[in-house]
C-alpha cells in the first residue's frame, strides 16, 4: 500500500501538472463569484450520454459480436435449418418422448417471464408443489418423496434451460418406453448434454433439456 | 469453497485497482495520460470549466446537483418519447409518466429499482442512453463525493495555505467525474462486457428472434428469444453497484447470466469497486491503518450476514418439506447456479447497494430475508461505490462522538473536532431513515388495496418493508411479488429514492467542508484514536444499535415472525 501522503505535505510530492492545480487559490474567488453550474451541467449530460450511452454500448456490442457471433445472437439452436430455440431458454415439452423442463410461472414466455414470487410460508406454494409432485410421481411411476426438488419448483427466470441429473434420471424409463429404445440410449443422449460444475466447484451439475431432446430426436427420428 | 474463491478474487483484484484509483483521483501523472488527457481536455473545453480550479463544499455540491438535474431531464425525455425515437426494432411504446419518473430517479440515484420489464417496456435506445448512461454516471458521482469528503477530512487541498475558518478546496467536480468515468469505469466495463458475451450474454443490434419450439404438442407455436446490446449493460450494472438488468428477472435469466463462470464474474464485480474504494481511501488520507479499520468493521458484518444467508438457504423450502425429498430451497433458483451461489449473491448484492439478483428473494427462506434486509438497513458493508464509505464515515463520526462523551474527551477525528453543527447534521441523517421507512410502510399497509401483495401474513409485511428499504438504501432489489408499476408504488418510491440518496451525499460533504476548515490539533495522549480494535468494536455496537435495533419491531413482525411460524406451524 502506498503510504505516501500527497495532500498533507506542503511542498507537494509530484511536480507534474496536477488537475487540482495550485493550492490556495480558492478563497480569493469562490466566495466572490461562484462558477456557474448551468452550462457545465447541460454540456456534461450531453457529452456523457454520447460517451457512455452510445459509444460504449456500440463498441462493446460490435466487438462482442465480432468475437463471439453465436453467443452474441442468443446461443440459438437449429434443427433442419430452422431456429428451434436457444440453449439458454427453456421451452415447453409435454409429450412422453421428451425430457420435461422445470415448471414455469409464465408459460415459458420470455416477455412475461418472472419467478413465482411465492414465499415459503405461502399456502399456495405448498399446494402447487404437492400437486406437481403428485403429477410427476404418477407420470414417472415413482414415489412423491423420490421426486427431485428442481422438478417441482419454479426457477428464478421461469425459463431455466437446465434440470438436475437426478431429475433427468427419473424420466429415462418413460422416454425409453415412448420411443421404443433402451434406457441406455436415452442415458447416452442425456449424458452428452450434461455439464459438471465449472472447474469442479462453480455451480451445479445440470442437463440442458433442449439439447438433450434434440439429441434424442437425432438418435431416433 | 465458491465463497472463498469469490471473496479471494474480489480482494485480490480490488487492491491494485484501489491503488490505480488513488493515482487517477489524485490527478497524478501516469503512462495512460497519452490516451486520456487529450480527450479530457476536449471535454473540459466543451464544458467551459477549468479542471485545476478548486471548489469548496458548496460549489462542489452545487455542481453535483446541477448535473443530476440535467441528466434527470434528458433521461426522462427519452423514456417518454422512445416509441418515436430510432433503435426500437421491437416497437416498444412510450412509458407511462409515473413509471418514467420512477425509473429516471431510480437509475439516477444508483438504485435501479425496476417497476418495468426491460425486454418489453424499453427500446434499445432507451436502454443505452437512458439506463446505461445513468448506470455509468451515478456510481461515479458517489465516488466523486467520497473523494471530496476524503480531501476534506484531512483539511482540503489547500490545507497548507488556508487559514482557520477559510473555505477549503475539495477538488473539482467536473474533473473528478470525467477522470473517474473515462479512466476507471469505462475500461473495466469493456473488459467485463466482452467476457460476458463469450459466456453467452447477447450483444447485437438486431431484433428478437422467433423460434419454432420442438414439441408441437405443447401448444407453443413460436417463442421469442429477446436479444439486444445486453452485455454492455450487464457489465455496468454489476460493476457500478447498479443492479438494474436488461430482462425483468435480472441475472436469474440465463441470457443475462448463462454459466457458473459468468456468475462468478458477475458476483465478484459486485463488491469490486466498493472494496477498491477502501484501498483508495487508505492511500488518500495517507493512513494504512485506516484501511485496516474499515476492512475489519465491514468484514465482520459481511461474514455474519453472508453466513446467515448461505446457511439459511441450505435448508429445504418449508413449502416443499415432507412432500419431496429434502433438498436445499430451489424455489426461485436456477439449476446451473444452485442455493450456495444464489445465497452468496443475495448477501453481497444487499451489502453492496447493488440490487441485481440471480434468484428471487421473495421465495428465499426467512433467515435469508432477515440477512438481506439487515444488510440494506446498515447499507455500508462495502456499500455503494463511494456511498458505502461515506456511510462508514457517518458511523465513524457518530461513534467518535459517543466515545468522546463516554470518556469525557473532546470528540475528534483525525485531529478535527466534531461540534454541535456536525452532530446536528449527522443526527438528522440517522433519524431520517426510520421516519421514511416506517412511516411509508405503515401508510401502505393501512391501505391493503394499494400494495398488491403476492403473499399473505408476515411475508406480506416483509414485501412492503423490503421495497422501501431497498429504495432508501439505493439498492434496488425487490421482493418481486408486489404489483409495483402503479402510481402509488412509483411515486412513493420516487420520494424514498431521492431521500435515500441526496442527504446521504450532501450531509457528509457539508460535514467534511466544515471539519476541513477547523484547526487540526496535534495528536496527543488524550486523543481518541480511531484506528484501534477497541474503536472498531465500538463502531460495530453503534451500527447494530442504530441500523438494526430501530427496526427491531418490524423485523420481528416480518422475517423473524415468518421464521418462527414455519419452525412451529401450530401458531400460524
Amino acid at each position: 500500500m502506498n503510504s505516501r501522503n500527497y495532500y498533507l505535505e506542503d511542498d507537494g510530492i509530484d511536480v507534474e501538472p496536477s488537475v487540482h492545480g495550485i493550492p490556495g487559490t480558492l478563497s480569493s474567488d469562490s466566495a466572490a463569484r461562484r462558477p456557474s453550474v448551468v452550462w457545465p451541467s447541460i454540456a456534461f449530460a450531453v457529452v456523457f450520454i454520447v460517451i457512455c450511452g452510445l459509444l460504449y454500448p456500440l463498441v462493446a456490442t460490435l466487438a462482442g459480436h465480432a468475437l463471439f457471433p453465436a453467443q452474441a445472437e442468443g446461443s440459438l439452436l437449429r434443427s433442419q435449418g430452422r431456429v428451434v430455440g436457444s440453449a439458454l431458454v427453456a421451452q415447453p415439452f409435454v409429450s412422453d418422448r421428451y425430457l420435461s423442463p422445470r415448471p414455469s410461472a409464465a408459460g415459458y414466455d420470455t416477455l412475461t417471464m418472472a419467478g413465482s414470487n411465492l414465499a415459503p410460508s405461502n399456502p399456495d406454494l405448498r399446494k402447487a408443489i404437492s400437486e406437481r409432485a403428485a403429477a410427476v410421481a404418477l407420470r414417472e411411476g415413482i414415489a412423491p418423496s423420490a421426486v427431485p426438488v428442481d422438478l417441482v419448483t419454479v426457477s428464478g427466470s421461469s425459463i431455466d434451460p437446465d434440470i438436475s441429473p437426478a431429475a433427468a434420471d427419473v424420466q429415462v424409463a418413460r422416454i425409453a418406453r415412448a420411443r421404443g429404445i433402451s434406457p441406455d440410449q436415452v442415458r447416452a443422449a442425456v449424458a452428452a448434454s450434461t455439464r459438471q460444475p465449472t472447474f469442479g466447484v462453480l455451480g451445479q451439475a445440470r442437463v440442458n433439456v433442449l439439447e438433450a431432446n434434440l439429441a434424442l430426436d437425432r438418435a431416433t427420428p | 469453497m465458491e465463497i472463498l474463491i469469490a471473496f479471494g478474487l474480489a480482494i485480490l483484484l480490488a487492491w491494485p485497482l484501489g491503488r490505480y484509483m488513488a493515482v487517477v483521483m489524485q490527478g497524478r501523472a501516469s503512462r495512460l495520460d497519452i490516451v486520456f488527457a487529450p480527450v479530457e481536455r476536449l471535454i473540459y473545453r466543451w464544458l467551459r470549466v477549468d479542471p485545476a480550479r478548486g471548489m469548496d463544499w458548496r460549489s462542489y455540491a452545487a455542481a453535483f446537483l446541477g448535473s443530476n438535474v440535467a441528466l434527470f431531464v434528458l433521461a426522462f425525455t427519452v423514456f417518454m418519447t422512445q416509441a418515436w425515437l430510432p433503435l426500437n426494432p421491437d416497437g416498444v411504446p412510450n412509458m407511462s409518466w409515473h413509471t418514467a419518473l420512477h425509473t429516471t430517479m431510480s437509475f439516477l440515484t444508483n438504485t435501479d429499482q425496476q417497476h418495468y420489464s426491460g425486454q418489453a417496456q424499453l427500446s434499445y435506445l432507451a436502454q443505452m442512453t437512458g439506463i446505461v448512461t445513468l448506470q455509468m454516471l451515478s456510481p461515479v458521482m458517489g465516488l466523486a463525493a467520497l473523494v471530496a469528503v476524503l480531501r476534506g477530512i484531512v483539511g482540503g487541498l489547500n490545507v497548507a495555505q488556508a487559514r482557520e475558518g477559510e473555505p477549503r478546496d475539495l477538488g473539482n467536480y467536473w474533473a473528478d467525474m470525467t477522470r473517474a468515468t473515462l479512466r476507471i469505469l469505462l475500461p473495466l466495463c469493456l473488459v467485463l462486457s466482452l467476457a460476458l458475451t463469450w459466456q453467452g450474454v447477447p450483444a447485437t443490434f438486431g431484433g428478437a428472434h422467433h423460434a419454432v419450439p420442438v414439441d408441437s404438442a405443447a401448444g407453443m407455436a413460436s417463442q421469442t428469444i429477446p436479444v439486444g446490446p445486453v452485455s454492455p449493460m450487464v457489465a455496468i450494472k454489476q460493476l457500478g453497484t447498479n443492479g438494474g438488468g436488461w430482462y425483468g428477472p435480472n441475472s436469474a435469466v440465463p441470457l443475462e447470466n448463462p454459466t457458473p463462470l459468468s456468475n462468478l464474474l458477475e458476483v465478484v464485480s459486485i463488491p469490486l469497486l466498493p472494496m477498491a474504494c477502501i484501498f483508495m481511501a487508505g492511500a488518500f488520507v495517507g493512513r494504512r491503518r485506516f484501511t485496516a479499520l474499515i476492512f475489519a468493521v465491514m468484514g465482520t458484518l459481511c461474514i455474519a450476514l453472508t453466513t446467515l444467508a448461505v446457511t439459511s438457504e441450505q435448508h429445504p423450502n418449508a413449502a416443499a418439506h415432507g412432500i419431496v425429498a429434502d433438498a436445499p430451497n430451489m424455489e426461485g433458483k436456477e439449476q446451473r447456479l444452485g442455493p450456495v451461489d444464489s445465497a452468496l449473491w443475495a448477501a453481497l448484492t444487499t451489502q453492496v447497494n447493488n440490487g441485481s439478483v440471480n434468484a428471487m428473494h421473495d421465495s428465499m427462506n426467512p433467515g435469508t430475508g432477515l440477512a438481506t434486509m439487515s444488510a440494506m438497513l446498515i447499507n455500508m458493508v462495502w456499500g455503494g461505490i463511494g456511498c458505502g464509505l461515506l456511510g462508514f464515515l457517518i458511523y465513524m463520526w457518530i461513534t467518535a462522538f459517543v466515545c468522546g462523551l463516554m470518556t469525557g474527551r473532546t470528540p475528534e477525528v483525525f485531529g478535527r473536532k466534531l461540534e454541535t453543527r456536525e452532530i446536528k447534521l449527522l443526527s438528522a441523517l440517522l433519524v431520517l431513515q426510520p421516519i421514511v421507512l416506517l412511516g411509508l410502510t405503515a401508510i401502505a399497509l393501512s391501505v391493503p388495496s394499494i400494495t398488491g401483495n403476492s403473499n399473505p401474513a408476515f411475508h406480506g409485511l416483509s414485501q412492503v418493508f423490503y421495497e422501501y428499504t431497498s429504495a432508501y438504501a439505493n439498492n434496488g432489489s425487490g421482493f418481486a411479488g408486489l404489483s409495483s408499476g402503479t402510481v402509488w408504488w412509483d411515486m412513493s418510491c420516487f420520494v424514498v429514492l431521492a431521500l435515500g440518496r441526496f442527504p446521504a451525499i450532501l450531509i457528509p460533504l457539508a460535514v467534511a467542508g466544515s471539519l476541513a476548515a477547523k484547526r487540526a490539533a496535534p495528536a496527543g495522549n488524550g486523543t481518541l484514536r480511531v484506528e484501534t480494535p477497541t474503536f472498531g468494536f465500538a463502531m460495530l455496537a453503534v451500527i447494530v444499535l442504530f441500523a438494526l435495533l430501530s427496526f427491531m419491531p418490524v423485523l420481528v413482525l416480518g422475517p423473524i415472525g415468518e421464521w418462527l411460524s414455519l419452525a412451529a406451524p401450530s401458531i400460524r
